[in-house]
């Protein structure tokens, strides 16, 4: 088959391949999913299945239902203080991944610099290469918890006709999070470049300590951001594939046409169970989506600190649900650690390395997983650490 | 009941073996705080016991279990309590209940066969004085206990690791 290059170029997926190790064995502990372990909340799903019922089977408006684009103007405005009108500036879209898809293609000419903190989720390198982009890292060390200085990004913009930052948080897989002063502090550097914005929101429910601030809420950069966000993980609503963009309207209008000649809309059934979700959760302030949260609050304290405890250092993640562990003291690297921790204790991690070169003496734990799972992964992993420092000091090759 | 002491109760419900030390961190509270308050509610018996959930069908216990809806007519001035006193006397008597409803008091017993269950029934709780009528369930399978499945359903709902 005649491929084009680009796609020839670009690399499967780095987590596939150890995942599908992993599901040859049945009874490794999985610390890898990328999900909520909650199931959709039943009020939802229901309103799904009344919708299919009563035979709303049929397109919706391109943008989306009317009602829907509605309720998620009302919820960004009351929960991120971000106005957006919701017959111009918002889209439903396939999950918050057709977003990232969309705003990319929107933006990006040939040969355009698309800034990317390394480390940070998969997707966005191979859809800026597909767009014909340069994609270009942004060095987010341990050290700046993994937050974008503005000293990392002016050397990443500097002379590579930088065009797009993209700015994913809370992030995946580092939990980082950016407060509304780190926030401004980019701007002189953001408007020195010219740079358009593309704010990856989606675990904007998982954070911690504070509240989550969206970039579009601070002047200076609503009218260059696109908001991209989604029903993924604030209401366990992974497989339903809807989510939306918030951007200006002549930015809206650029998805909107990309949108209309690709997916034509969301499906129709997840629309309706993401109506349910607002509503719903406009009535008791959201307190399903704030107990889940909590619920996340506890494992994320118990698995850094289990992770400290074993010599793996690791930061308190501000938001999402992953745990970004370095794990150099044990003499290996991410790929090393991973792959010999699922053969001797059969405990899946994901080798850091997956999310960029930054990302390479690292392991992301995934916390979405039940306590008890937790709690016997940690006790594996303690052994696994302890087995490895004891050969080490033998003298042996790890 | 304040807040800390509802969380602890939750995490406890979770995983009994958890501790003071990891509850606290898990919290984030002060771990003498949450080991004092543990304390204090094992003292006054609200923590009444640290139990496990088992699931018998896979440990192959050989026992069988049943409901006994119980109708009693309630003593004057005792009310149920003195009847319910009688009845979860017995060691047979594992679980019981005031209810609302059709009859009184809900009765769980476990005994080493069917024969021993009815026994039980006919021997020791018809024949109790205040003791109106009982009718006997046995329960056949259990899936699920204390908010967990047992191996019966375990479904797996994430097809994808990524």
């Amino acid at each position: 088959m005649r491929l084009n290059q680009i796609i020839q170029q670009i690399k499967p997926s780095g987590i596939r391949e150890f995942f599908d190790i992993v599901s040859t064995m049945p009874d490794a502990l999985s610390l890898g999913v990328g999900e909520p372990d909650f199931i959709t909340p039943w009020y939802i799903r229901d309103a799904a299945i009344k919708s299919i019922q009563r035979g709303y089977t049929a397109y919706t408006s391109n943008k989306g239902l009317p009602a829907l684009c509605e309720e998620i103007a009302g919820y960004l405005s009351r929960r991120f203080g971000i106005d957006y009108d919701p017959k111009h500036e918002i889209l439903v879209t396939m999950g918050a991944s057709e977003a990232i898809d969309l705003a990319l293609r929107v933006l990006i000419e040939p040969g355009d610099g698309v800034l990317i903190p390394s480390p940070s989720y998969v997707s966005y390198l191979p859809i800026a290469m597909l767009c014909g982009g340069k994609p270009v890292s942004v060095d987010c060390t341990q050290h700046a918890d993994f937050k974008i200085t503005p000293e990392a990004l002016e050397e990443a913009a500097a002379s590579n006709g930088a065009k797009v930052l993209i700015m994913p948080y809370p992030n995946n897989p580092t939990g980082a999070v950016m407060t509304e002063p780190e926030l401004r502090n980019l701007l002189p550097v953001i408007q020195k470049y010219d740079l358009t914005i593309v704010s990856d929101e989606i675990y904007a429910e998982l954070t911690y300590d504070g509240k989550h601030v969206s970039p579009a809420s601070i002047d200076g950069y609503r009218e260059r951001t696109i908001v991209i966000n989604g029903f993924s993980k604030a209401f366990a609503m992974t497989g339903w594939r809807l989510g939306y963009i918030a951007a200006p309207e002549d930015a809206l209008a650029a998805v909107l046409k990309v949108h209309q000649y690709t997916a034509l809309c969301a499906p129709t059934p997840s629309q309706y169970a993401g109506l349910a979700a607002l509503k719903d959760g406009r009535y008791d302030g959201y307190k399903a989506v704030d107990d889940m949260k909590e619920e996340y609050d506890r494992r994320r304290r118990f698995i850094v600190g289990e992770l400290n405890a074993m010599g793996l250092e690791c930061n308190l993640p501000g938001g999402a649900f992953y745990a970004f562990a370095d794990v150099s003291s044990t003499g290996m690297d991410g790929q090393r650690f991973a792959r010999r921790l699922l053969a001797d204790e059969k405990v899946a991690v994901v080798p850091g390395d997956a999310f960029g070169e930054e990302g390479k003496n690292h392991i992301r734990v995934s916390y979405a997983t039940s306590l008890r799972t937790l709690m016997q992964a940690a006790e594996r992993m303690n052994r696994f650490v302890a087995r490895c420092a004891r050969e080490r000091r033998a003298g042996a090759e790890l | 009941m304040d807040k800390l002491r509802e969380d602890i109760l939750g995490l406890l419900g979770e995983d009994s073996r958890l501790g003071a030390s990891r509850i606290a961190k898990m919290l984030g509270a002060d771990e003498k705080q949450v080991a004092a308050a543990i304390k204090e509610m094992e003292d006054s018996g609200i923590i009444i016991k640290y139990t496990v959930i088992t699931d018998d069908e896979l440990a192959d216990k050989d026992t069988v279990e049943a409901l006994i809806e119980v109708k009693v007519s309630p003593m004057y001035k005792h009310g149920f309590d003195a009847i319910a006193e009688e009845i979860y006397q017995f060691d047979e008597v594992k679980t019981l209940y005031l209810m609302s409803g059709a009859y009184d008091l809900a009765v769980i017993i476990e005994g080493k066969s069917l024969k021993d269950v009815s026994r039980f029934v006919s021997e020791k709780l018809s024949v109790m004085d205040k003791v109106l009528s009982t009718a006997t369930h046995f329960i056949l399978k259990k899936y699920k206990m204390g908010g967990v499945c047992t191996k019966s359903c375990n479904v797996v709902r994430q097809a994808v690791h990524a």
